[in-house]
């Protein structure tokens, strides 16, 4: 009888650590997807930022005014050139949202595939560039991988969205904010929610997951173009404070 | 299956201490840096996107 009862013991306590053994990598598994993705993602993407504003800041200025240290003509390197679709994965944009704290910056990276949204906010392919007529969209997370747009449900009409590019900073404004099916495309179509309307202004629409820690809905934010000026002209007075 | 492991392990109490905390440390790391990834993008739970792209 005891010969029976012991592998019986035996094979109840092994599962039973199988399973204690489970419970510790899934808990693991959570600390890491909360907590060391943020880590990790957060210093990539402040890296990209620092590595994109050296490059832009080293570029010649497109404007003819002199730059201050006229002394050294910069090399005639061209300064990259925007207008033209960036590769998949390719950061080629920062934002700046005041409403989300002054040092709050991103890199926008083109495409939005789970790699690209872990570098940073991503640029849905075929939309709109910054500044362009249409629609500016950008996905990025809320929570995890960073959480870019974690306090996007914050946002409020009239708050200003800033993109700076190679050559030119974007002042965006809040117009509008909308919680949506994953399914609804129209929200960054080139006029938002109006698919198939030819743009004359230039939007910016930002999803995000929503509720918080959910895929089931879309948290989707829109905003209008306000102003442009170059980059040489130095930060817009948009990015000094939250209105 | 931990009975066995410390049976299994050689030399006096602290070196198998310093061994299997060695080896919790090494499954942590592979966790994090290849096991984690891999599945956290098969789930999605947090994805921000619209379809249709």
């Amino acid at each position: 009888m005891t010969a029976r009862r012991v592998p019986v013991r035996a094979t109840v306590g092994v599962v039973g650590e199988l399973l204690v053994t489970a419970g510790v990598l899934t808990l693991l598994f959570v600390v890491w997807q909360l907590y060391w993705t943020d880590v990790t993602s957060g210093r990539a993407q402040a890296a990209t930022v620092t590595s994109l504003q050296q490059t832009w800041d080293s570029a010649p200025a497109p404007d003819p005014v002199p730059s201050a240290s006229a002394g050294t003509p910069a090399p005639a390197t061209p300064v990259p050139d925007v207008d033209q679709t960036p590769p998949t994965g390719d950061a080629f944009a920062i934002v700046y949202v005041p409403r989300f704290g002054a040092d709050y910056a991103v890199p926008v990276v083109e495409g939005t595939g789970t790699e690209e949204l872990k570098e940073g906010i991503g640029h849905y392919a075929g939309t709109a560039l910054p500044g362009e007529a249409g629609n500016l969209a950008l996905a990025g997370h809320r929570v995890t991988y960073g959480k870019p747009l974690n306090l996007i449900a914050d946002l409020q009409e009239g708050d200003a969205v800033v993109v700076a590019t190679a050559t030119q900073w974007f002042t965006y404004r809040v117009t509008a904010h909308e919680i949506v099916s994953p399914k609804q495309v129209s929200v960054i179509a080139p006029v938002p929610d109006q698919p198939g309307v030819e743009p004359s202004q230039a939007f910016l629409t930002f999803t995000a997951c929503h509720p918080l820690h959910s895929a089931r809905q879309r948290y989707v934010v829109h905003a209008l173009l306000e102003s442009v000026q170059d980059r040489s002209a130095g930060p817009p007075a948009s990015l000094a404070a939250v209105s | 299956m931990y009975a066995w492991w410390w049976r299994v392990l050689p030399g006096p109490w602290w070196v198998r201490v310093l061994v299997s905390l060695l080896v919790a440390v090494g499954v942590v790391v592979l966790c994090f840096e290849v096991v984690f990834p891999a599945v956290a993008d098969h789930l999605a739970i947090n994805d921000g996107t619209v379809e249709g792209r």
